[in-house]
């Protein structure tokens, strides 16, 4: 198992954002965690990247890290590109992405990455001298991936990458996301609000209300769950 | 014409010596966003390093030579480096999730504790004590004029030092650590970047600036006291202020500024008693038509 939660618990002062989440994450998988705004989708992946402080075990390739700092979660192989997407807008699109390369010392390795990285998102390539600032919201989505590919993460989370974003390149956006995984081999935890989005792309999903998980299935299964299907999918 | 470039001069060491002051403010509040009120306490801390280590190493030198004065500068530029990683480890780093507000405050605090421990008779002394001559006193006559060789020095080592700086915070990958933590914190937590490496190299590296300054401002006193840091470091905070706090070129130039306006308001015999007034005079009225300063941004919050 790449990515192992048993018994999560986070809470910000008194108030209680997890209450005992398990999840599991196979190697190679794209998994999904749906649910309402403030279920605690975000707390989870903050809890795993170190940002949020957390009772309970995370283990990585069965390695315990939980708590550990952020910079040595990066350092172990694990990327979370942050809601709100959170570009440098000070700084360049190119010193985004060096940003993105801190802890990478090989030159070469770095360059084939960029070059992969403007493969997938020609858009950065054409406005790589721009402030990040002045980038479109589905510019700056496309920027926080591709500085957290710079980090070579075997494992990525990503947090609401479609929040914000032009519907058309919300499209594009979630077929780079699985273009990344199929062809890198980069396990990838999804948090969507648009759950239909994520069941599409997903193979396993987890629906977290309230701080626990009340549901788990495959992503055909939970499609199907009339459950999922009225509070989740708009009741198509 | 004489007496308006020697007032320049003047003035631009003077300044020179705030701007290097301010950029300690300027880039602590930049990454933390609160004022290190024991920044002016550092610079204190450096003329009196330099005071202690000048005699025996300036002795390895031939005397009064730029040589021996370049080492007493970098040994007390990293005796407060220390120093102030220490002030941030100690007293600043165990609040860092708390209010600014109690950072603030413990910084008054450890402001005042430097102060009136170093005045106590078994560590400095609250007396004037003389300031080691680093270099001789020598003029230049360019043209008819007179021009003080030191104030030279300090713009000279001062504008040598912005230059380090600028390529240090633009082109190194501590540099742009910096710049993406003043930015953001906690994506920059998700980078990879040590955060507390990061602060703590800032504050080591504003101290080392304010060493530098404390130091070219000793050399133009009377004398080195445990509270000298006060008016230096009260300038250089309106400097930082004025240039658009957590803005390093902003903070240079109005260090220059204050610096020059200081030294002609000083110099004219009618304005020398109400220079204070004029410097702040100037700050309110800059502030009141641009509260950013002269080059800060205005901030946009972005939810």
């Amino acid at each position: 198992m790449m990515l192992e939660i048993k018994n999560l618990n986070v809470s910000y002062g008194a108030i209680g954002a997890l209450h005992g989440i398990s999840l599991q994450v196979e190697q190679g998988a794209i998994v999904t965690l749906i649910g309402a705004n403030g279920a605690g989708k975000s707390t989870t992946l903050r809890a795993i990247s170190g940002l949020a402080r957390a009772k309970g075990q995370i283990l990585y390739q069965g390695k315990d890290i939980t708590n550990l700092p952020p910079h040595k979660i990066v350092a172990a192989g694990l990327s979370h590109v942050p809601e709100g997407r959170m570009v440098f807008a000070n700084l360049t699109v190119m010193e985004n992405l060096q940003m993105g390369a801190y802890l990478q010392r090989d030159k070469s390795v770095i360059r084939t990455t960029e070059e992969f990285i403007f493969s997938v998102f020609p858009r950065l390539a054409e406005r790589r001298k721009q402030l990040s600032g002045t980038l479109s919201g589905g510019e700056q989505q496309m920027l926080a991936i591709g500085r957290a590919l710079m980090g070579q993460p075997k494992f990525l989370m990503l947090d609401e990458p479609s929040l914000g974003i032009a519907p058309l390149l919300v499209k594009t956006i979630f077929e780079k996301i699985v273009e990344i995984n199929k062809t890198q081999g980069i396990t990838i935890l999804l948090v969507e609000q648009n759950a239909n989005l994520a069941l599409e792309v997903a193979s396993y999903g987890y629906v977290l209300e309230t701080g626990q998980i009340i549901l788990e299935d495959k992503s055909d299964a939970l499609r199907a769950n009339p459950k999922v299907k009225a509070a989740y999918l708009g009741g198509m | 014409m004489e007496w308006f470039v020697q007032q320049l001069i003047n003035g631009l060491a003077l300044g020179s010596i705030y701007a290097l002051i301010a950029l300690g403010y300027t880039m602590v509040y930049g990454i933390l966003r609160f004022i290190n009120f024991a920044h002016s306490d550092v610079l204190m801390l450096g003329a009196f390093a330099a005071y202690f280590v000048a005699p025996p190493v300036t002795h390895l030198f031939p005397p009064q030579s730029y040589a021996g004065a370049l080492a007493v500068l970098l040994l007390s530029a990293v005796i407060c480096a220390i120093i102030g990683m220490l002030i941030e480890f100690l007293a600043y780093r165990p609040l860092r999730r708390r209010p600014r507000l109690t950072v603030l405050i413990t910084a008054i605090g450890v402001s005042l504790f430097i102060e009136y421990t170093c005045q106590h008779e078994k560590v400095f002394g609250a007396q004037l004590k003389p300031f080691p001559k680093l270099l001789a006193e020598q003029n230049f006559h360019p043209a008819g004029l007179s021009i003080n060789g030191n104030d030279v020095v300090v713009v000279v080592v001062t504008a040598l030092l912005l230059a380090g700086l600028w390529y240090l915070v633009q082109k190194t990958r501590m540099g742009l650590a910096m710049r993406a933590v003043s930015f953001n914190e906690k994506a920059a937590a998700l980078m990879g970047v040590n955060i507390n490496r990061v602060i703590s190299f800032t504050f080591g590296l504003g101290s080392a600036l304010a060493a530098v300054a404390g130091v070219f401002y000793a050399m133009r006193a009377q004398g080195i006291e445990p509270l000298m840091g006060i008016k230096p470091g009260l300038y250089a905070f309106i400097a930082a202020v004025l240039g658009g706090i957590g803005n390093l070129p902003g903070a240079a130039l109005g260090g220059l500024a204050l610096g020059l306006i200081e030294t002609f308001a000083g110099g004219i015999p009618a304005l020398s008693n109400y220079r204070d007034g004029i410097a702040f005079a100037i700050l309110i009225f800059i502030l009141l038509f641009k509260p950013s300063g002269l080059l800060g941004k205005t901030q946009v919050e972005k939810v």
